[in-house]
């Protein structure tokens, strides 16, 4: 096909400490095989499970790249992306697809400078115009939209979840493990990881990859039973703003903005949220946007699909029990 | 310690903000500011030079306007300041300005160690949080990026910053470079008398060729990507307002239904 790459187009498997793949690499492998052969890139010399090597298969990877790092800490940023300069190069890649999370971007901006790639970071698409990588994003908290060609011969492009609908392939294939040894540069590994925690999961999607999200303000007072409950009906996530987290109503993790996460669901509902312009910064490129609050001079009434001027404690309950109603008459 | 800090004259993200064809971001509205976030690692710089001794270093990179944010910086407390004009420099991306402020950092190095390198998590005008691991990387230091809390003791530096996934310290041996997120402190605001000391203090206005840095692998000329097509967001369409009269929530529920939401 004369859109494809001619190099592999790498794709970094994001994976929870269990094993189990990060819900949004399955979004970058579809979006990966419409540029060309997919390398699944898989950090750690164990390598990746057996109902993983399954699912890659059923997503068209025809190549899993198994990177030993020599005992390495492959939570440090720099030895990530030292290793892939070092596949990249090796393999001849023209692209590397990864989620845009916060390391993520660390990795991205330290693999630019070692292997001379274009970058582009929190893109929601990527595709292949003639012979060049071409990304698209959302600038200037979500009011404009843009288009970049990658100048280089390999392209790194950040996505953001949600970027692309996961689809399998007719008939899967059977991925090729291949192992790798990775040689680090010396200052890959100058800082340690001293503590680490890793979030507790709750039984709610993660903030950054669900559809729906429900976002609580300062209009919550600091109550946000009638939010997690809409966002349960909902099978949503939950967030807030830069104030609700600053009060310590819900851990700082669940803010979105322009110092928090970016979100681009199908839908988002704000309540009790005023619209200041770095929270819009975190969610105007959400498919549909509801709002509810009690000041019809809310900016965020500006950008709403739907504004209800209301007071959440009763709008919220109200919807949720008649979404109840709707889903149990379902069945 | 001595202290480089990195801070940015943007567009004031409280105006009306815009792109031009070539999708560079129009910068003569003439409300630009310093990066808001700047003013949080100007902050931790002070604050560290005021427990273990020492001085900030402002830098910053960019056309004439671009000295404000340098002078903010000194107004805040900053030492001294470099500015970095050079037309060539302009439509750099994240790697051209990593370059640029690589080589100050070298050369304030060469007359007086550097011990600690701070930026902003990101800047609020591109806002790709790309320059700080870049930068590291130029210089060889190792990186402590998004630091919510910064501390410094017997010559390694610590942070905490949250990830998408969890929570992390991490632990250096100095020199090397931290980003600061906006939950690490409370910018101070300058007050008279330093407005006053600001304007003594002195700004080194460097090229491209005192740096040593050839314009072309800079600027427009070198960036690695290149925008095909900036549109601003067309509004949204059919918006409905509506103001609750005890029946507001069955609407939200109807709506959801209605636009397959559920
Ligand atoms: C550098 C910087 C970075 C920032 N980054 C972020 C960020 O990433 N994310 C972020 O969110 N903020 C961020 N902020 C803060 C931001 O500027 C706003 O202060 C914040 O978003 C406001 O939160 P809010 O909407 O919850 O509160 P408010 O602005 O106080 O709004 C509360 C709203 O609730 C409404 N309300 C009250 N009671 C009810 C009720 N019972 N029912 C319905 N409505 C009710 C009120 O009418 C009001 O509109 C940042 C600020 C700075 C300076």
């Amino acid at each position: 096909m004369t859109n494809h790459l001619a190099g592999p187009v790498l794709v970094l498997l994001d994976h929870a400490p269990d094993g189990t793949l990060r819900a949004p690499v399955l979004e970058l492998l579809t979006l990966g095989r419409r540029l060309g052969s997919v390398h699944g890139v898989w950090l750690g010399a164990e390598g990746p499970g057996g109902d993983v090597l399954a699912a890659l298969g059923a997503y068209g990877v025809d190549v899993v790249d198994v990177l030993d790092l020599g005992g390495a800490d492959a939570r440090l940023t720099p030895v990530v992306a030292d290793a892939l300069a070092d596949l990249s190069a090796a393999l001849g890649a023209a692209a590397l697809l990864l989620t845009s999370s916060f390391d993520n971007k660390e990795v991205a901006g330290r693999l630019g400078v070692r292997s001379g790639a274009g970058v582009v970071v929190d893109a929601s698409d990527a595709r292949v115009v003639d012979g060049r990588v071409v990304a698209d994003k959302t600038v200037l908290a979500g009011t404009w939209t843009t288009s970049c060609a990658v100048r280089t011969p390999f392209a790194v492009v950040a996505l953001k979840a949600n970027s692309a609908q996961p689809e399998p392939v007719a008939s899967p294939t059977q991925p090729a493990v291949v192992a790798h040894p990775v040689t680090l540069a010396d200052d890959a590994r100058q800082a340690v990881v001293v503590e680490r925690q890793e979030r507790t999961r709750s039984d709610r999607p993660a903030l950054g990859e669900a559809q729906v999200v429900v976002v609580g303000g300062r209009g919550t007072d600091g109550d946000f039973s009638a939010v997690e409950e809409l966002a349960d009906v909902l099978g949503g996530a939950v967030g807030a703003t830069r104030v609700a987290t600053d009060e310590g109503w819900i851990g700082h993790d669940a803010q979105i903005g322009q110092t928090g996460v970016t979100i681009a669901p199908r839908l988002y509902i704000g309540a009790g949220v005023s619209g200041a312009v770095h929270h819009r910064g975190g969610m105007q490129a959400s498919g549909v946007i509801v709002a509810v609050n009690s000041d019809p001079e809310s900016p965020i009434f500006e950008i709403a699909d739907l504004g209800i001027v209301g007071d959440l404690f009763t709008v919220l309950p109200q919807a949720t029990q008649e979404l109840r109603r709707i889903k149990a008459a379902q069945g | 310690m001595r202290i480089v800090v990195c801070v940015k004259h943007v567009p004031d993200i409280q105006s009306e903000r815009s792109l031009q064809a070539d999708g560079r971001m129009v910068r003569d509205g003439g409300d630009g500011t310093l990066n808001e976030l700047d003013e949080n690692a100007v902050e931790a710089a002070l604050a560290l030079v005021e427990e273990h001794g020492g001085e900030v270093v402002a830098v910053t990179v960019g056309p004439d306007d671009a000295v404000d944010a340098a002078r903010r910086a000194l107004q805040m407390g900053a030492e001294q300041a470099v500015h970095v004009l050079d037309d060539a420099i302009a439509g750099s991306d994240v790697f051209g300005t990593a370059t640029v402020l690589a080589a100050v950092v070298r050369r304030l190095g060469d007359q007086e160690s550097v011990d600690l390198v701070v930026t902003g998590m990101a800047g609020l005008d591109g806002l790709t949080s790309l320059l700080p691991s870049a930068l590291a990387t130029e210089l060889g230091l190792p990186l402590l990026a998004l630091a919510a809390e910064v501390r410094v003791e017997d010559g390694a530096v610590r942070v905490r910053r949250e990830l998408d996934h969890a929570t992390e310290v991490l632990e250096a041996p100095l020199p090397a470079l931290v980003s600061v997120t906006d939950q690490a402190n409370e910018p101070r605001y300058p007050n008279f008398k330093g407005i006053m000391a600001a304007r003594k203090k002195p700004v080194d206005v460097l090229t491209l060729a005192d740096l040593g840095i050839e314009p072309q692998s800079v600027g427009a000329a070198g960036a690695r990507t290149e925008v095909l097509e900036a549109a601003a967001r067309p509004p949204r369409e059919d918006r409905v307002l509506v103001t609750d009269d005890g029946e507001a929530g069955l609407r939200l529920a109807a709506y959801l239904v209605e636009n397959k939401l559920v």
